[in-house]
C-alpha cells in the first residue's frame, strides 16, 4: 500500500478547558474522497484548522507526503498543496469576485475572469466574476470559495459542509466535480454530517465524537443507521409523523406581491401568491439568492413597503407598511436566516437577547426589567430546548452555532406565535438539534399554528411540510401538495425546467 | 481680477492642506485604522517645516523633514493602537495633543516670523487663456499634489498592493487567513497618512501662508479626516471636496471684499456649510456606502 498523502498522529488541541481534538489519528490516501463524519462541536471544524494551518496543535504530528511538517500558517499549508473551503466563508464582501480570487492567485484580472468562467462552466461553479460579494447569496459564495481554491492546484482539497448550501442537482454536480478532481490526483476531506452523501461519494470515513476518533471506515459497507450510531452514540430519533388535520383560517397572504429593493444587486420579486392557513407547514424551496432573502425580510417587516400594504396580509389585516415590531403584535414571530446579528446579539448574554422579542412576555412593567422573570424564562427555555450552556448569563456568541438556532427556536416558539416563520431552520446544525427542531415545528403545526418555512434543504421540506412552493429568480411556483409530489419535481422547478407547466 | 478669477486661480492651493492630509488619513482608515492625530501630525509637520526653511532656505529640505516628523509621530500612534491594542479614538487623540504641544513649543520663539514661499509654475499659453488662465500657474507642491491623488486613486482601484488594503480594511482575519501580513500592512498605511500629514502642515506653514503662529493649523486636520468620511472613501470625492472647500472659501473672502451685505460669521461659516450639504448629498447611497464602507475601521484586531 502506497504511503498516505497526509498522516496525523495523536493530534491535540486544547481550548481553555475544551478539549477539542484528543490524540487523534488519521490518514488521507492519494487520490481518495475521504469524510470526516461528526456532529456540530465534534471537533470536525478544529480538525480542519489545525491541517490548514489556522491553529496550531499542542501534541501530535503532521505527516505530510512522508515528511514531518509544521503548518504553521494557512499561507505554509497552501504552499504545500493544501487548499480549504470554509464553512463560513472568508470572501471579502466589498470587492468583486475577480478582486477576491486575484488576492491569492497570480494573474491579471482579464486572465482570471476567463479562469472563473472557465473554471464555472467545467465544474457547474458559475458566478458572474465582476458582481461585488457582498451582493452575491450564500450558495454563490460558496461556489467562489470552490472556484478560489481550484485555481490554487492544490493536492488536497478540504471542503467543510459544502453541500449544506447547494440544491440536490447542483450536489450531483458538485459529486462529478469532486470524483473529477480525485481522479486526476486530488484527495479530498470531505466534512459532513449528512449520512447519505457520505455513503454516495465518499472513499473513507473517520467519524469523530467529542474530539476523538471513533470510527474508521469504508461507508459503502454501513448503512445510514450505523454511521448515526456512531457518530451520535446513540440510535438516531424519529420524526413523529404529521397528524393530518383540516386546515384553519388564513394567517398569512401574499397576493400579486411586487418589490423592487434598493440595492441594484438583490434580486426584484414579481407576482408573488402564497397562502398559509392555521396548522400547516408551508415550505420555500429553491437555490439561494433567488429571492429569498428579500422576500423574508418584505413578511418579517424589516423591509417595509406601504404601496403594497393590502399584498401582505397577516390574521386578515393588511401589514405591508407596518414594521416588525407591529407585526409581532399581531402574533408573528420570527427565525432569522442570520443566527448572529439578525437573530441574536452576539455581544449580549441570552438573557438579554431573550428579552429582544420576548418583552411582552411579562418580562418588562412600567419600562423595567424583571430580571427575575427574564432569567425564568430564559432557563426555561434553556431546558426546554436542550440548549448546552453554562446558564443564561452566557454571551450569545459564544455558543455553537446549533445550540444557538436551538435557543432562537425556543424563544420565538415560547412567544407561543399564531404565524411562525422560520428560514433555514437547521443550515449548520447538527442532526440531533436538528431532528429536534423539526419535531418541535410539527408540533407546533399540529397544535394549530400557521408555519412558514424557508429552506434549501429539499429533505427537510419533505419531512415536515404539507405544502411546497419554490422560489426561482423572484417567482413563487405554484403550491405542490408534497404527499402528491417527488423530490426530483421540485428540483426541476429549482432549476426552471418546469417554469411554464408550475404556474 | 474679478471673484470668479481669483477663486480659480487659488482654490488648489487653499485646497492642498486638507488634501494632502486627507489622501494620507484615506489610506490609512482604507486599511482600517482611524487616526485622529491628523491635526497634530500636521502641526508638528508645520513647524518643522517653517524651522528648516527659515534656517536654511529651501523647501524641498522643509518639506522632507516635516514628512518625516509626521511619519514619526504616527509611528508612535500604529505602536500604541497596532502593538499594543490601545483603543484607536483614545490613541489618536491623546497623539494629536501631543502634536500640537510639540508644534506649539518648538514654534514658541518663531511667533510672527516670515519666510519665502514658492514660486508658481506655469504651463505655458494655458496659463494666459483669460478667467480659467489662473488654474494652470501653481506651485509646485500643488502639482505634486494633484500627481499624488492620481497615483492613489489609480493605486486603490487597479493594483494588488491597493486590493490588499481594502481587503485588510475590510477583513483583517480573513486577510491573514490568505497570509497577508495586517499588522505590517497598517502600520504602512498609517506611516504613509503620517507622512502626508506633515506635508500637508508643512504646506500650510511655508507655503500657503508663509508665516509661523501658534495653532496655525486652526482644525483643517479635522476638517481632512470629515472629508474622508464624507467622501466615503472614494479618492476622487476626497479631492472633490477638498476643492470644493477651498474655492468656497476663497468665495467667501471675494464676496467680503467685494463688500456682499451679509454678516461675515455667516460667510465665514460658509465653507464648511456647503461641504457638509454636497457631500453629505452624494454619501447618501447606501450602495456606495456597502461597497465603499471600511468594515473594520477603528476595530482593534488581536492576531
Amino acid at each position: 500500500m502506497p504511503a498516505p498523502l497526509l498522516s496525523l498522529r495523536g493530534l491535540t488541541k486544547t481550548y481553555g478547558t475544551v478539549r477539542a481534538n484528543r490524540g487523534i489519528d488519521l490518514d488521507v490516501a492519494e487520490g481518495s474522497i475521504h469524510a470526516i463524519l461528526g456532529e456540530n462541536g465534534a471537533g470536525k471544524s478544529t480538525l480542519m484548522k489545525l491541517i490548514y494551518g489556522v491553529e496550531t496543535p499542542d501534541a501530535g504530528e503532521v505527516i505530510w507526503r512522508g515528511h514531518h511538517v509544521a503548518l504553521s500558517s494557512p499561507a505554509e499549508a497552501r504552499r504545500q498543496g493544501i487548499g480549504m473551503v470554509f464553512q463560513h466563508f472568508s470572501l471579502f464582501e466589498t470587492l468583486t469576485v475577480v478582486e477576491n480570487i486575484s488576492l491569492i492567485v497570480p494573474g491579471s484580472k482579464a486572465e482570471l475572469t476567463a479562469r472563473i468562467r472557465t473554471l464555472g462552466q467545467e465544474y457547474g461553479l458559475e458566478v458572474e466574476p465582476r458582481a461585488h460579494v457582498h451582493a452575491l447569496s450564500v450558495g454563490e459564495r460558496q461556489r467562489v470559495e470552490i472556484i478560489r481554491c481550484l485555481m490554487t492546484d492544490p493536492k488536497l482539497l478540504i471542503l467543510d459542509e459544502p453541500t449544506s448550501v447547494l440544491p440536490p442537482q447542483s450536489v450531483q454536480r458538485l459529486f462529478q466535480t469532486l470524483t473529477r478532481l480525485r481522479d486526476r490526483g486530488v484527495s479530498i476531506l470531505f466534512i459532513s454530517h449528512k449520512l447519505e452523501e457520505i455513503r454516495s461519494i465518499c472513499d473513507r470515513a473517520t467519524i469523530l465524537r467529542d474530539g476523538q476518533v471513533t470510527g474508521n471506515i469504508d461507508p459503502r459497507e454501513h448503512d445510514a443507521h450505523d454511521l448515526a450510531r456512531m457518530m451520535i452514540g446513540r440510535d438516531m430519533p424519529e420524526t413523529r409523523p404529521a397528524v393530518a388535520r383540516e386546515p384553519g383560517e388564513l394567517r398569512l397572504e401574499l397576493a400579486g406581491l411586487d418589490h423592487q429593493p434598493d440595492d441594484p444587486f438583490a434580486q426584484s420579486l414579481s407576482g408573488i401568491n402564497l397562502q398559509l392557513r392555521a396548522g400547516e407547514i408551508l415550505g420555500i424551496a429553491g437555490v439561494s439568492g433567488n429571492g429569498q432573502g428579500e422576500l423574508s425580510r418584505l413578511i418579517s417587516g424589516e423591509t417595509t413597503d406601504p404601496a403594497a400594504s393590502d399584498q401582505i396580509r397577516m390574521m386578515g389585516q393588511p401589514v405591508g407598511h407596518l414594521n416588525a415590531a407591529a407585526r409581532r403584535k399581531l402574533g408573528f414571530a420570527f427565525v432569522p436566516e442570520e443566527r448572529l446579528g439578525r437573530g441574536a446579539v452576539p455581544e449580549m448574554s441570552l438573557a438579554d437577547n431573550t428579552l429582544l422579542t420576548a418583552h411582552r412576555q411579562g418580562l418588562v412593567r412600567r419600562g423595567m426589567i424583571n430580571r427575575l422573570r427574564e432569567a425564568a424564562f430564559t432557563a426555561r427555555c434553556i431546558a426546554d430546548y436542550d440548549v448546552r450552556t453554562p446558564g443564561p448569563q452566557a454571551e450569545a456568541g459564544a455558543l455553537s452555532g446549533g445550540n444557538l438556532q436551538k435557543f432562537i427556536v425556543g424563544r420565538e416558539i415560547m412567544l407561543a406565535p399564531r404565524l411562525l416563520f422560520v428560514s433555514q431552520p437547521t443550515w449548520g446544525v447538527d442532526i440531533g438539534a436538528a431532528s429536534a427542531i423539526r419535531r418541535r415545528l410539527v408540533d407546533l403545526r399540529n397544535d394549530g399554528v400557521a408555519v412558514l418555512i424557508i429552506s434549501e434543504e429539499i429533505e427537510e421540506l419533505f419531512e415536515i411540510c404539507d405544502r411546497i412552493q419554490v422560489i426561482r429568480e423572484g417567482r413563487l411556483s405554484a403550491a405542490l401538495q408534497v404527499s402528491q409530489t417527488r423530490v426530483e419535481d421540485i428540483g426541476r422547478y429549482m432549476i426552471g425546467a418546469e417554469e411554464r407547466a408550475g404556474v | 481680477m474679478n471673484a470668479l478669477t481669483f477663486v480659480l486661480a487659488g482654490m488648489l492651493a487653499a485646497a492642498m492642506p486638507f488634501l494632502l492630509a486627507a489622501l494620507g488619513e484615506l489610506l490609512a482608515e482604507r486599511s482600517g485604522v482611524m487616526n485622529l492625530g491628523i491635526e497634530g501630525m500636521m502641526a508638528v509637520g508645520a513647524v518643522i517645516a517653517f524651522l528648516s526653511v527659515h534656517h536654511f532656505g529651501t523647501h524641498t529640505l522643509g518639506f522632507l523633514l516635516a514628512g518625516l516628523a509626521g511619519a514619526a509621530l504616527s509611528l508612535v500612534f500604529a505602536w500604541l493602537a497596532l502593538t499594543l491594542r490601545a483603543n484607536q479614538v483614545a490613541a489618536g487623540l491623546a497623539i494629536g495633543i501631543l502634536g500640537q504641544g510639540l508644534s506649539a513649543l518648538f514654534g514658541k520663539s518663531y511667533e510672527s516670523r516670515t519666510v519665502a514661499g514658492l514660486p508658481k509654475l506655469s504651463i505655458p499659453s494655458l496659463s494666459e487663456i483669460p478667467v480659467v488662465g489662473g488654474l494652470f500657474s501653481q506651485d509646485a507642491v500643488v502639482w505634486l499634489g494633484l500627481l499624488a491623488t492620481l497615483t492613489i486613486w489609480a493605486a486603490l482601484r487597479f493594483t494588488k498592493l491597493g486590493l490588499v488594503i481594502r481587503a485588510v480594511g475590510e477583513n483583517p482575519s480573513a486577510a491573514r487567513s490568505l497570509g497577508y501580513p495586517v499588522i505590517a500592512i497598517r502600520y504602512s498605511c498609517v506611516m504613509f497618512g503620517g507622512l502626508m500629514a506633515g506635508f500637508a502642515g508643512a504646506y500650510a506653514a511655508t507655503v500657503y501662508t508663509p508665516l509661523w503662529a501658534d495653532g496655525m493649523i486652526a482644525g483643517r486636520g479635522w476638517i481632512a479626516l470629515a472629508l474622508v468620511v464624507f467622501a466615503t472613501w472614494m479618492t476622487g470625492r476626497v479631492f472633490f471636496g477638498a476643492v470644493l472647500f477651498g474655492a468656497v472659501s476663497l468665495a467667501q473672502l471675494a464676496a467680503q471684499a467685494g463688500g456682499v451685505n451679509l454678516n461675515s460669521q455667516l460667510l465665514a461659516s460658509l465653507p464648511y456649510i456647503v461641504t457638509i450639504l454636497v457631500l453629505g448629498v452624494i454619501s447618501s447611497n447606501r450602495r456606495l456606502l456597502k461597497v465603499n464602507g471600511v468594515a473594520s475601521l477603528g476595530k482593534t484586531y488581536i492576531p
